[in-house]
Parts: C-alpha cells; sequence; structure tokens
C-alpha cells in the first residue's frame, strides 16, 4: 500500500513535465495512474471483503515507536475505491475542463497528491500517520481552492477553509495524543478492540470532543459548515473532488473508522448524531436559496454529509447499513452533478439556473447523465439513491430518537433534498431556452465521460444491488466492530417507508414548483439570514489581524534602537537575574599577568571604540570600528585561534564594504536624542560590556566546558575523521545547529535582496 | 570604479582568491579553514571583481544568479543529511569512503564535506547576493 500510494506522489511530481510533453493527451495518461491503483484494489477485493484485512508495516522513527502501518478493510476499500475511481475520472474530465490552460501542469500536480494524500489517510492504521495524511489534505486543498490565486475569492476561500480545517486539525491532534495515551497504543485495529475500556476512561470525554472538532471541520458539519460553499471558487474539478469522494468525507472517515473505539455512548449519539441532524436540516434549508449551480450542490453536499454524520452518531447496525449506503450513492451523484454543472458552466457561460433553461435540445447527452444523477439523489426507483433513502427511512423509524423527531428530520431535510435535485436538473434542462453568453454545444468526450459513467454506475447499483452489497457489508462490519450481514435490496414491498418515499418526492416536486415565490421570500429576508457563522468568522479574522497589527506596530516599530534597547535589556535581565541570585563563583583576575603589547593591543580597540562614538562623521565611524574589529581579531591570533582569526577580518572587510555601500545612501549625520536618550544608551552600554566581562571571568573557572573540550579533541579523529576539531563539530557533530544557521543566512539574505528590489521599482513602503 | 590599478589587481586577485579559498576549503577538515571561510574569501573575490569592473561583469563570469547559490547551497547540505537516511542510518549520520591513490596517498570523501561544500556554496551566495543588490542599487 506504501508503494501505491508513493507512486501517486511520484505521478504528481511528474505530472507537469509529462503534460508539458503531451499537452493534449496528458489528462488520459495521468488518469492510468489511479486507475491501475484502482484496478489492483478491485483484484484483491475479493480477498478483503471475505477475509481478513490486508496489513503492511514499514518502520518510521522506531525511537518513538512510529511505523508506518497501513490496514486495508472493508472500509478503508470501499473509500480507496471511491477516491482512485472518482479521481481517475476527475483527471480525465480536469484534461478537457481546463483544456489550453497554461497552469494545467500545475493543477494536475496538486490533483494528484491530493489524491495521494486522501488515500494515505484512509488506508493508515497509525492515528500519527492518518494525521500526516489528514493534514497533506488539508494543505494540498488549500491549493487547490485557491489555484486561481490572481482573484482575491478564491484566495479567501483557500484562506478559510485552512484556518478552519487546520484548527479542526490541531485540536484533533491533541485528541488522538490522549487517545493513543489513554488506549496505550497507536493503532486504529488495537484501538477498536479496547473500546470498551477507552469509554470507560475518565478522559474519554475530552479526547472524543477533540476528534470531533477535527471530523467536524473536516466534514463541515454545523456550524463548520461556512468554509465549504466558500469552496466553490475552485475550478470545478477540485469542486466535483472535494465534495463527493475526498476531503469531506475524511471527516465521515473518521467518525466511521472510530466508531468501534469510541462510538455508541450517549456522549457520541448525542453530541454527533444531534450535529449531523442539525447539518442535514441546515444545510438543505440554505441550499433551497441558491441559484447559483454549484453552491446549490454545495450546500446539499453540507446537508448529505449532515445526514452522513447523523446515521454514523446512532451507530445501531441499521443506521451504519444506511450510512455506508448513502455514502456510496452520495459519492456517485454529486460527483456526477457537479461535473454535470461544470460542463453546463463550460458550454454556456453562466452557472445561474434562474438564467438557464431549455438545454436539452442543445446537449441531450450532458443533460440525460445529468437528469440520471438528480434522480439518484431526489432518491427516486430504480436508482442507487433509492435504496439508500429506504434504508435511511428505515433507520429513521427504528431509532433511539422519538419517532416523530427522527421521522420528522428526515423527510423535512428530504424533501429539501429533492426540490435542490430538481433544480439542479430539471431547472436547466427543460422549460423554454434561454439565451446564454455562450451557445451551447454538446461537450466533448472528456467532458461527458465522468458524468456518464457515474451516473450509469448509480443507476447499474440501482438495478443490481447485489453488486456493491458485498464490499459495503464488510465497510459496515469495520465500521461497527463486529461482524454483521445485510441484503441490499430495490424494492423492499408496500410498506410505510415506500409512502414517506413517496410523500416525500411529491412534496419535493411541489416545493419545486413554488420555487419563483420562494426565492422572492428568500431575498426579501436576505438582511437577517446573512447572519450566521460566516460573519462569526469574519469577525474573528478581523480581530486577529487587529491584534496581530497592534502587536506588530508594538513589537516591529522599525526603530532600529529601540531594537538594540530591547535585545541588550532582554539579555541582560536574562543573564543577570540567575547570575545575581545564585552567586557561588570566586572571580580573581588570570594570575599569569598581562604583556605590555596585550595591554596596548586592548587600549587601542577601546580607543577605536570611543573614536566610533565620538564622531561626527559616518565614514569615520566606520573606520574606528574596523579597526575594533581588526584588533579583536589580532587578539584572536594572540591567543591561539587563527580560523576565529581569519573568519573575523573576513567578515570584518566584507562587513565594511556592505556598511560603504549602504552609506552612500543615507542622509546626512546628525545628532538627533536628546541629552536623556543618550545617557541611557551609555549606560546600557557599560552594563553590556561589564556582563560580557563577567561572564568570561567565570566561564574560566567553570570546569564544566573541559569535559566537551576532551570528548571533542577525543573523538574529532576517530567519529568525524578530521584534525579541525572546530571545523568537525560545524560539520559533523553540530551540523544540525549549522544547518539551521545557513538556512537563517539564507533567509536573511533574500530579505534583503526582496526590500531592495521593492525600493529599486518604487513600489510598496520602503 | 574606473581606477586602472584596481582593475589591473583585480583581475590577478579574482583567480588568486579563488584558488585559496578551495585551498581553504579542502584543508579545513584538518587545520584552521572549512566552508564559511572559504565561502567568504571567494564572495571577497568577486566583490573585488565588481567594484573594479562592474556588477554586470561581474554577473556574466558567474554566470548564475547569486541566490541560485544559496539554494545550491541548502541543497547540498540536505542532500547529505539526508544520504545517510537511505542507507538506513539515521538522518545527518556521516558517512565516509577511503579512495586508494597509489603512491600519492589516500583521499578520504564523506557526507560531512557535501554539507561543508553546501555551507560554503550559501555562505558565497548570501554575501553576494546582499553586496551586490546593494551595488546596483
Amino acid at each position: 500500500m506504501l508503494w501505491g500510494i508513493l507512486a501517486i506522489f511520484v505521478l504528481a511530481a511528474l505530472a507537469p513535465w509529462l503534460h508539458r510533453a503531451f499537452p493534449r493527451a496528458s489528462g488520459w495518461l495521468l488518469a492510468l495512474g489511479p486507475a491501475a491503483l484502482g484496478g489492483q484494489y478491485l483484484f484483491r477485493a475479493g480477498e478483503i471483503v471475505g477475509g481478513p484485512p490486508l496489513v503492511e508495516t514499514h518502520p518510521w522513527v522506531p525511537a518513538l515507536g512510529l511505523e508506518l502501518a497501513f490496514r486495508m478493510d472493508g472500509l478503508g476499500l470501499l473509500f480507496a475505491l471511491l477516491i482512485t475511481g472518482i479521481g481517475t475520472l476527475i483527471v480525465v474530465y480536469a484534461g478537457a475542463y481546463l483544456a489550453g490552460d497554461t497552469r494545467l501542469g500545475r493543477f494536475y500536480l496538486f490533483l494528484l497528491a491530493f489524491l495521494g494524500a486522501m488515500l494515505g489517510l484512509v488506508l493508515s492504521d497509525n492515528i500519527f500517520l492518518l494525521f500526516v495524511f489528514w493534514e497533506l489534505t488539508s494543505v494540498t486543498s488549500y491549493l487547490l481552492i485557491g489555484f486561481d490565486h490572481e482573484r482575491e475569492a478564491a484566495r479567501d476561500a483557500a484562506l478559510q477553509a485552512l484556518l478552519v480545517t487546520g484548527l479542526g486539525g490541531l485540536a484533533m491532534f491533541a485528541g488522538l495524543i490522549l487517545l493513543g495515551q489513554m488506549g496505550g497504543t497507536a493503532s486504529f485495529a488495537e484501538l477498536a478492540a479496547r473500546g470498551a475500556m477507552l469509554k470507560a476512561h475518565p478522559l474519554y470525554l475530552p479526547a472524543l470532543l477533540l476528534i470531533l472538532a477535527g471530523a467536524f471541520t473536516k466534514s463541515a458539519q454545523f456550524p463548520f459548515h461556512f468554509w465549504l460553499p466558500g469552496a466553490m471558487e475552485a475550478p470545478t474539478p477540485v469542486s466535483a473532488f472535494l465534495h463527493s469522494a475526498t476531503m469531506v468525507k475524511a471527516g465521515v472517515y473518521l467518525l466511521a473508522r472510530l466508531s468501534p473505539a469510541l462510538g455508541g455512548t450517549e456522549a457520541w449519539t448525542g453530541i454527533v448524531a444531534t450535529t449531523g441532524a442539525v447539518t442535514f436540516l441546515v444545510g438543505g434549508f440554505v441550499a433551497l436559496q441558491q441559484s447559483d449551480l454549484k453552491r446549490l450542490l454545495a450546500y446539499s453536499t453540507v446537508s448529505a454529509l449532515g445526514l452522513l454524520t447523523w446515521l454514523l452518531g446512532w451507530g445501531n447496525p441499521l443506521a451504519v447499513q444506511a450510512g455506508m449506503t448513502f455514502l456510496v450513492a452520495h459519492a456517485l451523484y454529486k460527483g456526477a452533478l457537479f461535473m454535470a454543472a461544470g460542463t453546463v458552466d463550460h458550454e454556456t457561460g453562466t452557472r445561474d439556473v434562474t438564467r438557464l433553461g431549455g438545454l436539452f435540445g442543445k446537449m441531450p447527452l450532458s443533460g440525460t447523465m445529468a437528469l440520471l444523477a438528480a434522480a439518484s439523489m431526489a432518491g427516486l426507483a430504480p436508482l442507487f439513491g433509492f435504496v439508500a433513502k429506504e434504508l435511511f427511512y428505515e433507520a429513521a423509524r427504528d431509532s433511539v430518537w422519538p419517532l416523530w423527531i427522527s421521522v420528522g428530520a428526515a423527510m423535512l431535510g428530504s424533501v429539501g433534498t429533492v426540490t435542490v435535485a430538481m433544480m439542479v436538473s430539471v431547472e436547466p434542462f427543460f422549460g423554454r431556452y434561454v439565451a446564454t453568453p455562450k451557445a451551447p454545444h454538446e461537450a466533448p468526450l472528456g467532458l461527458w465521460l465522468g458524468p456518464a459513467s457515474l451516473a450509469l454506475l448509480s443507476l447499474a447499483f440501482g438495478l443490481l444491488p447485489g453488486g456493491p452489497q458485498g464490499l459495503l457489508a464488510s465497510a459496515v462490519t469495520a465500521a461497527l466492530g463486529e461482524p454483521s450481514s445485510f441484503k441490499l435490496a430495490l424494492w423492499h414491498g408496500l410498506n410505510p417507508t415506500l409512502a414517506l418515499s413517496l410523500a416525500t418526492l411529491a412534496a419535493g416536486g411541489l416545493l419545486y414548483a413554488a420555487r419563483g415565490p420562494l426565492r422572492r421570500a428568500f431575498a426579501a429576508a436576505a438582511g437577517p439570514l446573512s447572519y450566521g457563522p460566516t460573519r462569526a468568522y469574519e469577525w474573528t479574522l478581523q480581530a486577529l489581524k487587529g491584534l496581530a497589527a497592534g502587536q506588530t506596530r508594538l513589537l516591529q516599530h522599525g526603530y532600529l534602537n529601540y531594537y538594540l534597547l530591547v535585545f541588550l535589556v532582554a539579555i541582560l535581565a536574562m543573564i543577570a537575574w540567575p547570575l545575581l541570585f545564585h552567586w557561588d563563583f570566586h572571580l580573581r583576575l588570570p594570575n599569569s599577568g598581562i604583556r605590555v603589547y596585550e595591554g596596548l593591543w586592548a587600549a587601542l580597540i577601546a580607543c577605536g571604540a570611543g573614536v566610533a562614538v565620538a564622531t561626527n562623521s559616518r565614514m569615520f565611524a566606520v573606520v574606528a570600528l574596523g579597526v575594533v574589529g581588526y584588533g579583536i581579531a589580532f587578539l584572536y591570533l594572540l591567543f591561539g585561534a587563527p580560523d576565529l582569526a581569519m573568519t573575523q577580518i573576513l567578515v570584518e572587510t566584507l562587513m565594511l564594504i556592505v556598511l560603504l555601500l549602504g552609506l552612500y545612501h543615507l542622509p546626512g549625520f546628525a545628532k538627533y536624542s536628546r541629552p536623556a536618550s543618550r545617557l541611557r544608551d551609555v549606560l546600557l552600554s557599560v552594563a553590556a560590556g561589564a556582563l560580557v566581562t563577567l561572564l568570561v571571568l567565570i566561564t574560566q573557572q567553570n570546569p564544566h566546558p573541559a569535559r566537551l573540550v576532551e570528548y571533542f579533541s577525543k573523538n574529532s579523529v576517530p567519529l568525524g575523521q578530521g584534525r579541525n576539531i572546530v571545523n568537525v563539530i560545524l560539520v559533523d557533530f553540530r551540523a544540525l545547529d549549522t544547518m539551521g544557521e545557513i538556512t537563517v543566512l539564507g533567509i536573511a539574505a533574500l530579505g534583503v535582496y526582496a526590500l531592495l528590489k521593492l525600493r529599486l521599482k518604487g513600489g510598496g513602503e520602503p | 570604479m574606473k581606477s586602472l590599478i584596481l582593475r589591473a589587481t583585480a583581475r590577478f586577485l579574482l583567480p588568486l582568491m579563488l584558488l585559496f579559498s578551495v585551498f581553504l576549503f579542502l584543508r579545513g577538515h584538518n587545520e584552521p579553514g572549512g566552508g564559511f571561510v572559504a565561502g567568504l574569501v571567494a564572495a571577497g573575490g568577486y566583490i573585488l571583481f565588481a567594484m573594479a569592473y562592474g556588477v554586470g561583469e561581474m554577473r556574466s563570469l558567474l554566470g548564475l544568479e547569486p541566490r541560485s547559490f544559496i539554494a545550491l547551497g541548502l541543497t547540498g547540505a540536505l542532500a547529505s543529511a539526508l544520504w545517510p537516511t537511505l542507507a538506513g542510518k539515521p538522518f545527518f549520520t556521516g558517512l565516509w569512503v577511503q579512495i586508494s591513490l597509489g603512491p600519492l596517498g589516500k583521499l578520504k570523501l564523506g557526507t560531512p564535506l557535501l554539507f561543508d561544500l553546501g555551507v560554503y556554496a550559501a555562505v558565497f551566495g548570501v554575501m553576494l547576493t546582499i553586496v551586490v543588490g546593494l551595488m546596483e542599487e
């Protein structure tokens, strides 16, 4: 499994080159990658459904007990097949949708990397490995949503998605650590086996809440649902992928994965099922207010995710069966509908359903596919959505909640779903033809292949529910943590559930017929309706930015003097404090005596410093500082540190050059400071100098460095293969430190470069 | 700066300083020297050349953008750190090989040498980026 995931990442890295080499066929070529992987999973499906899960382990950080543990059971396989299958179609679709776009190569890179991260997420058996992939999906989806990075709306939406899911991810990380501590293992399989112990643990509730924060933000549960419609700024292939099989389903996956370990308690059912039900209703209600095809679909995704969460919250076998079935049905119809919406947008130039109509005659193929998918969404027989909806109603009739609440909420939300399904299919394709910005034609093969495959699969699974049954049963077993078998059927006989389905369809149809007055009513109430979590997010972001700006003004004021002041005072305080309160040193001056020439040399350095302070000419000050620097270099030489001396001389020379180059641009020299501040500077400088002197004297009497000297001089040649101890320390013993230092140097140089270029262009503030 | 003396000197000093920097770099592991100092010396040589002949001349002599050297150096250092992980050893383990050169003696090569080369290139790039940026202003 590791190699499969790595192969996707390698393919992602190669994608821009492949695209440059074969610009026309790149989508088809790159789709072969996920297709081959999906085919391999499908090939082994029989083995996994019937037998034990596939397990694969590689050492990662053995010292910390971390391993790259992968495990493919029914649940993982179901998700892996959805990701690779729909991913394949999306890659092909993207190739046609963005054909001719110069950024297509980059797009493939992001898309495939995202696909790989998703695959890793659903196949990880280690909670920390899952977290790594979880974050990777956040980062790659950020790149995908903000793909049109020159538009501000796209950047804001990408940031919003990243912040919301990133914060949730952070909370989840804390929860996963707690979970690992509680269970004494990082493996999902072992955690599932220790469910009873975990649920009785005193830390159960904090861990649960933290993990749910991650799952709910990722899966766009109320009140965190707002990032998902915002993510509609992404190109349509991304929306289709994110909403159908990936990203937002990650939270649902985590709930299913952890329900054997954490589920079934009162807290779980209370929080998860209630949040899910509320999201289901809110999503459906807000969806009705939309007229943009993609936003309609986005809010209906929020609603569908709520439904999945709700069912997993109940967690009884019937509910989980309904959940897994609906998961597949939703992935199929939502992927198809998003791609169809993108096709309509691509061909007509608009996505506003109120400005679309009668397209069926112009685009019969795309229209048929969109209608099929929408029929599955509405729960019309004989499509797979119907099978799922029947199971959902069965679960609602047989739940722990009062019947009128569960069935009432289920009906209410489903009516909204039916109406939205009609708004995205019937409204644009039937009725009077409305002239659009572009004259529509039937879409090319690449654009209709994806929706057609998914829509036909919805039909095939509906007619032959035995096909996916084995896989779904295996996924249900994994999510329940106990064996379960169930039979999918299209026809359950004449029973109350069927009556509920028919009533839902009728009510949805009526609501659709009343869409005109409905939209006017929503438009009239637009003001109060705009208050919601989105506003809260915006306020929080504004407040955060304000805080950051204030904090920056306070600390990054741009006055070099004050930087130095703060820096020196902080160091003085930090070092002087412990020195004063833990004084156990006996200071004595070195008794070897100071030779005359050493004293003279030190006096020369002091003179240089004095001149640099007293002079009125910048040039003179620089030269005087040079005297100080070269003087110190000579002192190094006197005391047997030739390499330090050499470095000091070189640095001094180059600094002199830099200073002289900079001097040229500075205004004339003048004394601006008041006497009081000058006195303060003098005192501070003297204190700093005194402290350093004191430190040197203390260090000389401190026996500890001797051990280091001994260690390094003994091990330099055998371990570091070099006799120059300083250099061996730099490049071998403490190479990580050096690495950090040269990185900082590089960043500083790039900063200088950027500042200089900004000034050259005359743009921005200096 | 159009000084004939400076130009004549810079032309001779640049190769000498580069040679000295290579010398410092190679001896660094056993005697005073090393990548940091060597990078500074090499940068000093090019800066001297730029002062005598102008930044444009120096750039064409250098061939690469000064800041590319920072990237090269950091990549080299990172590569030296990652190399041992391919051999199943921890990050940053020093790996050494000894090549016998017959009568000339033995040549010891190791990942710390590559790391030091990375430091060399990074320091060289940093100094040139800053100074060239200031000179072009």
